[in-house]
């Protein structure tokens, strides 16, 4: 600890994106609830937290249109920060160590690593999935657009739906679970969505090459709070 | 409403725990012998004033199917089809009444996700317990024949009953009653699978060779059958499955989906919680504090 002045603290999320984060992750959370519900008679309990049976129904199509849109959102907002590069190979190459948190042997890493870009990009493709599919399960939507369209979507291609949105759905839970187990593990993760800002010492051991160009661009804090230590 | 006892039921939707099995009761079944049928649609008034429903006046297309479909509201629909017999050269009106035919495998019940929405009873009938239905339409998905219909005031799922108040209380569904041509018949399934196999014998005297019954077993049978004239091509009946069962995409849907997507979302959860209790929490050190002190300081 240095004791001449407090340590740097380093913004990472704006206060539009943080908003924007957490409506995200309060819809994906009761999404999966009320999903959850119809996907397994002994999860079907959990319609209770919404109302009972019709009310979980009839709010989750439009709980997922407001996740799609909020999600579009972090799409853009994140997206450019999210293209692959050369390290990200080498960082899921050496994936052991990144479990056995042995930073000093991974790449240099951005703004996001190569796991952060995958929880990124899956459920990009997976909400994608989620919206087209839930659409069509969507009875009232689904007479909308199929007027408006001319078209009339087939039973087996609704079979498909089903089971197609039930499958996107879990990978989309398993990967939130990914991410939420990430957040808990690397210890002063979250002041990153609560206050916007980490600690120097976070950039430097997570994401090094990010800190760097902060401080070239000189978007830094000193922290007056732990200079009384 | 409430003509059966929780104990008439023998499967119930979206149950895990076991249902208890009363003894198994005379299983019921209705006959439609579509030779016999001459189009009147008595069924369909008798069903609309026993359910107390009533369809909107529609247009005229230029076909005998009214309404143009099944609906929330009409139960039951006599689907016309006129067919040139290509050996026989003559025009055949192949009329069938549509509705739900009762399955003894039912699809719906497979589907639905709500429990009791949709139960059987002991006598086969197949029913939808509308203060459980939640509206998901995910029995439209389950359905073989493409039966139930979502009605957008109440928002739950609709399809013939088999009149089941009436049967519970010994009489005959509605449509049976107001038939004039005896087409449709209504007793246990073991006298119309009898009474089948006399007008079949008739019929094939009369030249229809491949007449037969309609029960098919891809579905474990149904507690609606059909007579039909050409009984190797019920496709020809305004598009009757050949080979109805439930659909292998609602199987695995239903089955395998169901427990592999628990498993996955358990088994990282649990993934987790190893990882933490071995490796511990990443912290960052007052060494990492230090470097990006002194990063800021070279460039301040």
């Amino acid at each position: 600890m240095s004791e001449k002045h407090g340590h740097i603290r380093v913004p990472r999320y704006s206060g539009s994106a943080r908003i924007n984060h957490w409506i995200v992750a309060i819809t994906f959370v009761a999404l999966a609830l009320s999903g959850a519900a119809l996907f397994h008679p002994s999860l079907f309990w959990l319609t209770g937290l919404f109302g009972g049976g019709q009310a979980a129904r009839s709010l989750h199509p439009w709980l997922g249109l407001l996740l799609a849109i909020s999600f579009l959102g972090l799409f853009l907002r994140f997206a450019a920060q999210n293209l692959p590069e050369r390290t990200d190979w080498t960082w899921l190459a050496r994936v052991r160590d990144v479990l056995a948190a042995r930073e000093d042997y991974l790449p240099e890493v951005g703004k996001y690593n190569a796991g952060q870009k995958f929880v990124f990009w899956s459920q990009t493709v997976l909400i994608a999935t989620l919206l087209v599919t839930g659409i069509g399960l969507w009875p009232t939507a689904l007479a909308n657009i199929e007027g408006l369209l001319g078209f009339k979507a087939t039973i087996d291609q609704l079979r498909w739906a089903a089971v197609i949105h039930a499958t996107a759905a879990t990978l989309a839970i398993a990967i939130w679970v990914v991410h939420v187990y990430a957040a808990i593990w690397v210890r002063g993760t979250f002041s990153a969505m609560t206050r916007g800002s980490v600690t120097g010492g976070w950039g430097w051991r997570h994401h090094r090459k990010w800190l760097r160009s902060e401080v070239e661009k000189g978007d830094v804090q000193r922290d007056a709070a732990s200079s009384a230590h | 409403m409430a003509t059966f006892k929780p104990f008439d039921v023998i499967r119930r939707s979206a149950t895990v725990t076991t249902t208890p099995q009363p003894a198994r009761d005379v299983e019921m079944a209705k006959m439609i012998d579509t030779s016999k049928c001459i189009g009147c649609k008595a069924c369909q008034s008798a069903c609309l004033e026993w359910n107390d429903k009533r369809e909107e006046v529609g247009t005229n297309v230029g076909v005998y199917d009214n309404p143009h479909d099944l609906t929330p509201n009409m139960f039951t629909l006599m689907r016309f089809t006129e067919w040139d017999n290509p050996d026989t050269g003559n025009l055949e009106w192949l009329i069938r009444k549509d509705g739900c035919m009762h399955c003894e495998d039912p699809g719906c019940l497979k589907a639905c996700p709500s429990p009791g929405a949709i139960v059987q009873y002991a006598n086969g009938i197949v029913d939808f317990i509308h203060e459980n239905c939640i509206g998901c339409g995910y029995c439209v998905k389950g359905c073989p024949f493409n039966i139930p219909r979502i009605s957008q005031t109440d928002h739950t799922a609709y399809k013939c009953t088999l009149c089941s108040d009436r049967v519970a209380m010994g009489q005959e569904p509605a449509c049976a009653k107001a038939c004039p041509t005896e087409c449709i018949t209504f007793g246990t399934k073991e006298e119309m699978k009898q009474l089948a196999e006399k007008r079949i014998a008739d019929l094939n005297g009369r030249g229809f060779d491949k007449a037969g019954l309609y029960n098919p077993p891809g579905v474990s049978g149904t507690h609606v059958m059909y007579v039909l004239h050409h009984a190797d091509r019920p496709h020809l009946y305004a598009g009757l499955p050949d080979n109805p069962r439930i659909s292998p995409i609602v199987e695995a849907w239903k089955g395998m989906a169901k427990y592999a997507g628990m498993a996955l979302v358990a088994l990282t959860a649990t993934a987790g919680v190893i990882h933490h209790l071995l490796q511990g929490p990443n912290r960052v050190t007052d060494e990492d504090e230090a470097h990006a002190d002194s990063l800021a300081g070279e460039k301040s």
